[in-house]
């Protein structure tokens, strides 16, 4: 499938959708792979991320010739979760995966904890061998329920072809509400050739799970009383706030109250970057004012993010002086890891609803934040340029100002991530896709895949390291085979440059095992998968060869030859609270 | 500080739920002090009786946690009201003819029960409390405990 007829699928009339429905709605009797796809098609599925293998050949089979939705084969069943996690984080609909039984499903296990720990809406279909031969280590048999238990928000082994509509209606209906997060769905080879009545499934009746979305109206009193008695409140802003889509009711709320905001690495976007009350990203690489703001804040107001001990540091030193307000709508992140006065359990969407009308900030806040502005002037986020080598901070916002913020930005995971998620300003939600929780090397480049089939029309760019494009760069052949156009950037440094960072400053410089030496010429790696190639080593090539990618109407690669040295700054240590920062070179 | 908790959790009846709750409790650090399983009132549905340890914190994230799990129906924190708990220990002791009626004495006093005689054990079967079985088999321990079980402890908020 190319972009283009991606973009035609995507841009099919709401009648279409119907006509399908109406298609493939009649009860008859059919196979258990008829019932998945039918079923998928009634879920609205567009697109679905596989590859396939003996115990799916059923599947396949009945998808030969099968035209409602795409398939795209990727070349690795982790390229193909990553790539629907990319899909479900940009679009907000249910990613979907097919893989085989076995190796087929454990090679899933890296995307399903990668989507796990970041929230993200997966159904991850797997064939297993038949029923009779499951427990008997059968030819690529894996007990792929049991494996993924701990990394999924739900799984079913389906034991009967009849239970499928069923099934993939609760299994969609999970992922996509609550707390959102992965489903699997483990289909033994003989369950998916059986013949059975088809039946659509239109109501979801489970007993266990009735998410709660509205706030509790006493809790919602409590902040606004809060919030009109602070004098340094800051709002932390987090994953929760895209996921429901709250980034407007957010706007109006900051815009509103005049108070401060941070937002985490997954919050990203949910706020515009480049707002005079952003105060960036906190935590471990976090900027000094945002740092220096909870420190210091007599009340912070949480609107779903985790707590996450990269944002928090030092538990039992992290912001003593505040009264902690938490919004999220998993009850069970509430109280986890920092003790909370004013526990909200609820959509981020409803919650800022509910305070809009009535919120009112105390007029002490305007101190504040002066106080604030300084400790930004102070220690702005910089870094040394130089005209001699090409910085990848300096990369970083080069690749920001020719696209102004409305990319979609994809990341691997260490320095080249952490530089994206400070030099980039986002504009909007959605358009920052980036393993945060489980750190995922690898997840750039599918991930990219996946937004740019999700959203056609958008630039799509991953920004890579050059250890982790090694970890999924085959499916550079699914770019080059589809004519998908994404831009994507490696930083390439040589090593494993925030292993190298750590072991610089944790461990006395004793490198140990960082070096990636061996590398291919990645222009060549991309031409061999027939993807445009370029290389940067100085600012004007490098300002040449992005052009001449953007420019190019197919997928690129531009290789940027970066220093080894470069480390990621501010940089708080582990065991440290989040105001003892190693600031680094100021410019 | 530390304190035990009983919980009763009703759950579907579905392959792989002990497996789901356990392995919870595994992952995320909780301790399972002890576990029963088995039917309730409800056809399809099944309870587990979970007792465990941790301060207030840990315990109302285990209760939380466990809520997340799509079978679980619901969560009960029995002890956290006046309760009925019971469980039963089967002992196997060494009892040679000549001790017999002092062991009989004990297995009296505890409304404890002599479910099997051989010509030199005999297996005892209390049912009580934790201490009780806990008690019952202190005093039995001098005459040589060759084997011991327990069920667990299944517990129910009284009225």
């Amino acid at each position: 499938m190319s972009v283009q007829q991606a973009a035609q699928a995507q841009a099919q009339p709401q009648r279409s959708k119907a006509e399908l429905i109406e298609k493939w709605s009649k009860p008859e009797v059919i196979t258990g792979s008829e019932m998945l796809l039918r079923s998928l098609v009634l879920e609205g599925v567009d697109t679905v991320f596989g590859y396939p293998g003996g115990a799916v050949l059923y599947i396949y089979d009945a998808m030969y010739g099968f035209s409602d939705f795409h398939h795209l084969l990727t070349r690795h069943e982790q390229g193909a979760v990553h790539a629907a996690d990319g899909y479900a984080r940009s679009t907000g609909k249910v990613g979907v995966v097919i893989a085989t039984s076995g190796p087929g499903a454990t090679n899933t296990v890296t995307g399903i904890a990668t989507a796990y720990m970041d929230s993200s809406p997966l159904v991850v279909i797997t064939g297993n061998v038949v029923q009779q031969a499951i427990g008997t280590d059968a030819f690529q048999e894996a007990d792929i329920v049991g494996i993924t238990m701990p990394i999924t928000k739900h799984s079913y082994l389906v034991r009967k072809a009849e239970d499928l509509p069923r099934v993939i209606r609760e299994a969609f209906h999970i992922a996509n509400t609550g707390r959102k997060g992965p489903v699997l769905i483990d289909i033994p080879k003989d369950v998916s050739a059986q013949k059975g009545l088809f039946q659509p499934v239109k109501e979801v009746k489970l007993r266990g799970y009735n998410p709660k979305v509205m706030p509790n109206r006493l809790q919602i009193e409590k902040l606004l009383d809060a919030i009109a008695k602070a004098e340094r409140p800051v709002i932390l802003a987090g994953g929760g706030v895209i996921y429901s889509g709250a980034h407007e009711e957010l706007y109006q709320f900051v815009t509103k109250t005049g108070i401060p905001i941070t937002t985490t690495l997954l919050g990203l976007g949910g706020f515009p970057s480049g707002h005079e009350l952003h105060m960036g990203m906190p935590g471990m690489h976090g900027t000094y004012a945002a740092n220096k703001a909870l420190q210091n804040a007599d009340l912070i107001i949480n609107f779903g993010a985790r707590f996450d001990d990269r944002v928090t540091m030092r538990l039992d030193g992290f912001a003593p002086h505040a009264r902690v307000a938490h919004a999220d709508i998993d009850p069970a992140e509430i109280g986890k890891n920092v003790p909370t006065d004013i526990p909200i359990v609820g959509d981020a969407k409803l919650v800022l609803q509910a305070l809009l009308p009535e919120v009112r900030s105390n007029p002490k806040v305007a101190d504040w934040r002066r106080q604030i502005q300084k400790w930004q002037q102070e220690h702005p986020l910089t870094y040394k340029d130089s005209d001699l080598e090409l910085k990848p901070q300096w990369v970083i916002s080069m690749i920001y100002e020719t696209t102004k913020g409305d990319a979609i930005i994809t990341s691997d995971v260490g320095q080249h991530q952490m530089w994206a998620a400070q030099f980039y300003k986002f504009n909007k939600p959605r358009s920052w896709i980036s393993s945060g929780g489980l750190g995922t090397m690898g997840f750039g480049l599918p991930s990219a895949i996946g937004a740019q089939i999700g959203n056609p029309d958008r630039l799509v760019v991953s920004i890579n390291g050059d250890g982790g494009i090694q970890m999924c760069a085959q499916e550079l052949a699914v770019c080059a085979i589809h004519n998908i156009p994404v831009k994507v950037a490696i930083i390439n440094n040589q090593v494993l440059g925030m292993v190298r960072q750590w072991q610089e400053i944790i461990y006395d410089e004793r490198y140990s095992h960082i070096d990636l030496a061996g590398s291919p010429d990645f222009v060549k790696l991309a031409e061999a998968y027939g993807v445009k190639g370029f290389r940067a080593t100085n600012k004007e090539e490098a300002r040449r060869a992005w052009e001449a990618a953007l420019a190019h109407p197919g997928p690129a690669v531009v290789d940027f030859v970066v220093p080894k040295l470069e480390n990621v700054y501010p940089m708080v240590t582990q065991g440290r609270t989040i105001d003892e920062m190693i600031l680094g070179d100021e410019e | 500080m530390n304190r035990r908790c009983t919980l009763a959790i009703l759950v579907n009846d579905q392959p792989g739920v002990l497996q789901r709750v356990a392995g919870l409790f595994g992952r995320r650090g909780f301790n399972i002090s002890s576990i029963t399983v088995g039917a309730s009132e409800e056809p399809g549905l099944s309870r587990m009786v979970i007792e465990t340890e941790g301060d207030n914190r840990t315990l109302e994230q285990i209760q939380k946690q466990l809520n997340k799990l799509i079978d679980v129906i619901k969560v009960v924190e029995v002890s956290a009201q006046p309760m009925v708990s019971r469980e039963l220990g089967l002992i196997k002791v060494t009892a040679e003819p000549s001790v017999r009626p002092e062991i009989f004495g004990l297995v009296d006093t505890f409304r404890a029960a002599v479910v099997d005689v051989s010509p030199n054990t005999l297996i005892i079967q209390v049912v009580g409390t934790s201490d009780k079985v806990d008690a019952m088999i202190e005093l039995l321990k001098p005459y040589g405990i060759r084997e011991l079980t327990r069920t667990g402890v299944t517990a129910m908020v009284r009225g």
